[in-house]
């Protein structure tokens, strides 16, 4: 669902297109033994290979193609069975090699595209141009000294896969869920654990507006951007910033800016002013990059349920809306559990326990499904009580939030209380008749034909029960007794 | 093929090799000299040739993925012009 | 006995074999030569104490009965490798105080072998030069004059530092790289023998550098047998290479004698170039006729795109370099120009630490590699390569191996060099072709010019047959009975 803009001149359109960087899921890095480890002491994850030692020589770890490969797959991509690492070469403290080994004209895998939905519950497909394998830069400190900048090279050499959109979304949200659903692939095929605090994935957004059915103007390039929302507010203040430019009669310059967080604009980077010319070429310490297809479907054969698969079937096995299966699945670790809690149940039933109360409860507390106090078991447990009429579905959320505090199992609970459901006639009568006998008005109203009444009397029978009555046998015998 | 001053300017830029206006005089000449020479692989016909990728023919080995490097941050820094607690050290850098 | 610094690399293990003589005693002498004759500015740093160390090291292994293929043997190192601890120079002084924390694998798999190091020679700044005459340490002198000439000649390069030290009896043997010819070419200046291997024979890992595509280490010696003992302990396949040849080493030395008998030597009739001295051409006849006496079967054949390996290597070559000495900057290591600017630090960085030829190659591969040239350039020349490996490919259906000269003329003076890069260049004419394709070539001492000055003679072989080469290599060593040696020397 494209989102116009309304400036002086007339309707504008954004046109987005975004490059990911995903920090690959690998034990060492890409062309050496070092560890990936986030947060250690500075350099002290650094082979001379990373600090681009003279006589240094890279060695491709296989595991970072494999991940890309996993990747490349996820998102319905062609997996090219010869690419070609090339060096990009430009000078900067954190490239300690000068170069960047990257792939430049043949990556591993060309193509693809990834399904969105959009919040009117339709979905859209944004391309993806091609996947990339690179390596990861170091870290400058700018804040450790007035007068210099302080150069880590422990990411240096962690092996990237930079994931390159086609230009196809058309606003902020567009983009907010493409890099969501993006993330929640990655994570699923466990190459990329999306952590976007950390730097795992950062996002590149490519940013231009143009006059609705007119061709695609200048863009601009806002560099790594490292949360959705910083991002989708960058995007709109560069569209904003672009629209003014141009309904002001001028030109947009293709280049390269910076979102300032705290002062909400993009700036230009001062340090990519110059015209790049990056000089790539195949680098010569590497041969070409060849592998078998039965490589590739041997990994695909390894491949977990992808999100759409799984959305697919939440809605067609068990009968669950899109909007329910798309909230499960976002998260691998909800839809296990939610498959989990369902296994054996009822499956709207236990969707509804797992999205309403489960999630509501634990987005309050700050958790997530791996720290939640009530297990998919003991959610389940809960469930089953339900089901087999031993409490009511009410009597259940007060149950669900005394085990979400205290940890107890529900049957604990229901026992502690005394929260069983009352299912024996008799009692049931004598509560309805205790009713019926203090609203005589009420009963010769309903009597005399005032249906609606049949409302009141539910009400007044479950509050003298306590709840616990078991609202179907309620019905039941108000409704005779009534007739009387 | 001539090379002007212009140009040599450029890519000493590109380079990182500070030129003065007089070198880049003399580097326009030499290279200029270089590149007029090396023009006669234009008379090379290389219709449907590959260019080399590999001087000998083999597979691209690989790494197994496990950590077998790292944890001496000393020795990394120990030839840095500049370094402290552990980073190296340049002029500041502005983004 | 005889004066220990003239002793083989063979004679010498077969002394120290027999317990008549120790590694100490061996080292002693190289250290006191080379101490001797620094005048021929062969090396950029002497390490005569851990060379003796290295010495009473092996001799107390060899009392413990454990050798290796050059245990006890004193040789010098390019300053090219990364030697650990080792002040390395790449011949530049943008390295200025650069120690490695870590040793190159070919001094690596040397030392494992027992060898000795005596300390790292000379070279041309980055290994990129024909005459020792980039070196930011001042050229290496050749140990040879011409007759009745008392002006200084270059050793040739880039390995003149090697080549000068072995001419000159400072070591057994010495590492050299090469890229275009630099350790064939300052070998037939020097009257030594010199074997670069083929593309992938010894690892890279360690090495500074110049030209990842075509560099490539080998040995510098005063016989074939030493060569080939030598290569032996430098050569294996390494894991740290991804492009370093996963097959076994031969034993070089086994079949050395097996003579040319039955072999088809091809004669490229490319390499008679123009302007190329009489001497060379009748050296080139000589060494036929010395394959064909001892029944090998010379062929003419034809290397049609010889001509364009020069100019494809001055494309191939400069491109990789541009990058490859990208990490110099100031940063990591080496020499830095202060400034509050970052972009003025890498400027006044790299000006100051390269010297002019450096930079020009820098600069010429930055030109072919940006943006709108990089097909014209970079990608035709590296097509042109196909072509010229696909000319040997052919020649071998039909030969075992190619005999050329070395270089087209005789090793000239240090003072008046060629002042054109391009005349220069053309040093490596025959020798840049065999890197181009990543082929093993030899060069053998072979004659004297008029002007009693060494020639060398070539040999080419297929990829990985060293043996064959070597066996050639051999053969005309033999027949040439090369005793002339460095008047002083």
């Amino acid at each position: 669902m494209g989102i116009t803009l309304e400036g002086a001149t007339g309707t504008w359109e954004y046109v987005i297109g975004l490059e990911v960087h995903a920090q690959i899921i690998s034990n060492s890095k890409l062309f050496s033994g070092a560890s990936t480890e986030f947060g250690s002491e500075p350099n002290s994850q650094v082979s001379p290979v990373d600090a681009g030692m003279p006589g240094m020589l890279p060695v491709i770890n296989l595991a970072c193609i494999e991940q890309a490969v996993k990747t490349g797959l996820a998102i319905n991509g062609e997996i090219n069975l010869t690419s070609v690492f090339d060096r990009k070469n430009y000078f900067y403290p954190d490239l300690p090699q000068g170069y960047q080994i990257s792939q430049f004209k043949q990556p591993v895998v060309t193509g693809g595209h990834i399904d969105i939905e959009l919040e009117d519950g339709t979905q859209k497909r944004i391309g993806v141009e091609r996947l990339h394998v690179e390596q990861d830069a170091g870290k400058s400190l700018h804040d450790q000294d007035p007068n210099a900048s302080y150069v880590d090279l422990n990411r240096s050499g962690v092996g990237l896969m930079e994931i390159v959109s086609d230009p196809d979304m058309r606003s902020p949200e567009e983009a907010a869920a493409y890099v969501r659903k993006l993330r929640t692939i990655v994570r699923y095929a466990e190459t990329c654990d999306g952590n976007m605090q950390e730097g795992s994935m950062r996002v590149d957004a490519n940013v231009s507006v143009r006059k609705a059915g007119e061709e695609f103007g200048t863009r601009c390039e806002i560099k790594n951007l490292n949360s959705v929302r910083y991002m989708q507010r960058a995007i709109e203040f560069e569209a904003m910033r672009q629209i003014d430019v141009l309904e002001a009669g001028g030109k947009i310059d293709q280049q390269t800016r910076l979102f300032d967080v705290a002062k909400n604009e993009t700036r230009s980077m001062r340090s990519k002013e110059e015209a790049h010319d990056y000089r790539y070429f195949p680098d010569p310490d590497l041969l070409p990059l060849r592998f078998e297809q039965a490589w590739v479907d041997e990994i695909a054969a390894g491949m977990p349920e992808l999100p759409d698969a799984k959305m697919a079937r939440f809605m067609k096995e068990f009968g669950l809306s899109a909007y329910d299966a798309d909230v499960l699945v976002a998260e691998q670790e909800n839809a296990h559990f939610y498959e989990h809690v369902a296994e054996g149940r009822d499956k709207k039933l236990a969707a509804n326990w797992v999205i309403s109360e489960l999630f509501g409860q634990l987005n309050k507390a700050g958790k997530t499904v791996e720290d939640s106090p009530v297990s998919a078991e003991a959610l389940g447990e809960l469930i089953d009580l339900i089901t087999d009429d031993t409490i009511s579905g009410r009597i259940a959320k007060d149950v669900f939030a005394d085990m979400f505090e205290s940890g107890k199992a529900a049957g604990v609970i229901v026992e502690e209380k005394g929260l069983k459901q009352v299912t024996d006639t008799g009692a049931i009568e004598a509560v309805i008749d205790e009713v019926m006998a203090r609203e005589p008005e009420k009963l010769a109203e309903y009597r005399g034909g005032k249906d609606k009444l049949f409302g009141f009397f539910i009400g007044q029978v479950m509050k003298a029960s306590g709840g616990k009555a078991n609202p179907k046998a309620v019905n039941e015998l108000l409704k005779t007794k009534l007739q009387g | 093929m001539s090379l002007d001053k212009a140009t040599v300017a450029r890519i000493s830029r590109l380079a990182r090799i500070a030129t003065t206006e007089e070198e880049q005089e003399r580097l326009a000449g030499e290279l200029g000299g270089i590149l007029a020479w090396v023009e006669q692989l234009g008379e090379v016909d290389t219709d449907g040739v590959e260019p080399m990728t590999s001087v000998v023919e083999m597979l691209l080995k690989s790494r197994e993925d496990v950590v077998s490097d790292g944890g001496i941050a000393d020795d990394v820094v120990r030839n840095a012009p500049k370094s402290a607690h552990g980073f190296f050290v340049v002029p500041k850098v502005v983004e | 006995m005889t004066d220990l610094t003239d002793l083989s690399i063979a004679q010498a293990r077969d002394l120290l074999a027999k317990g008549d003589l120790s590694s100490k005693e061996l080292t002693q002498a190289q250290v006191t030569s080379m101490e001797g004759k620094r005048e021929l500015n062969a090396f950029i740093t002497e390490t005569p104490d851990k060379a003796l160390e290295m010495a009473e090291a092996s001799d107390t292994r060899r009392a413990k009965g454990e050798t290796g293929k050059l245990e006890g043997i004193p040789v010098a190192i390019k300053d090219l490798f990364c030697t650990k601890d080792v002040l390395t120079t790449a011949g530049s002084h943008i390295l200025d105080g650069f120690r490695p924390f870590y040793e190159s694998s070919v001094t690596t798999n040397m030392f494992r072998e027992g060898a000795v190091m005596l300390g790292k020679t000379n070279l041309d700044e980055f290994a990129m030069g024909s005459g020792n005459l980039t070196s930011y340490y001042g050229g290496a002198i050749n140990p040879w004059r011409a007759k009745g000439d008392n002006r200084n000649l270059v050793p040739g390069g880039s390995s003149g530092g090697s080549a000068s030290a072995v001419a000159g009896r400072m070591a057994l043997g010495a590492t050299g790289t090469d890229t275009g010819g630099s350790i064939r070419q300052p070998a037939a200046f020097t009257g030594i023998v010199g074997l670069k291997p083929t593309y992938g024979r010894c690892s890279r890992w360690g090495i500074v550098a110049f030209a990842s595509s075509l560099d490539q280490a080998g040995p510098m010696t005063r016989s074939v047998r030493d060569s080939a003992i030598m290569l032996g302990a430098m050569a294996g396949h390494d894991p740290k290479d991804s492009t370093s040849a996963d097959i076994a080493v031969p034993d070089f030395e086994e079949g050395l004698n097996g003579g040319v008998k039955g072999l088809t030597i091809g004669i490229p009739k490319e390499y008679r170039v123009d302007g190329m001295p009489e001497e060379i051409e009748t050296l080139w006849q000589q060494g036929i006729k010395w394959l064909e006496e001892q029944g090998a079967r010379t062929v003419e054949i034809s290397l049609p795109h010889t001509k364009y390996a020069l100019p494809a290597y001055y494309i191939v070559a400069p491109a990789e370099a541009s990058s490859n000495l990208a990490r110099y900057d100031g940063v990591k290591f080496g020499l830095r120009v202060e400034s509050d600017d970052l972009t003025e630090m890498y400027e006044k960085t790299r000006a100051e630490g390269f010297g002019a030829e450096v930079k020009r190659r820098v600069l010429i591969g930055t030109y072919v590699l940006s943006a709108g040239y990089y097909d014209a350039y970079y990608l035709q020349a590296q097509k042109v390569r196909t072509r010229i490996a696909d000319d040997f490919k052919q020649a071998w259906q039909q030969v075992d191996a190619i005999l050329t000269p070395a270089t087209p003329s005789a090793a000239f003076s240090a003072d008046d060099p060629p002042s054109d890069p391009l005349a220069m260049y053309l040093n490596d004419v025959f020798t840049v072709p065999v890197n181009l394709a990543g082929l093993p070539g030899i060069s053998v001492p072979a004659g004297l010019t008029g002007d009693g000055l060494p020639m060398g003679l070539q040999v080419i072989g297929k990829a990985f047959d060293e043996a064959t080469v070597l066996r050639i290599g051999q053969s005309l060593e033999d027949a040439a009975g090369f005793d002339a040696r460095p008047e002083g020397y």
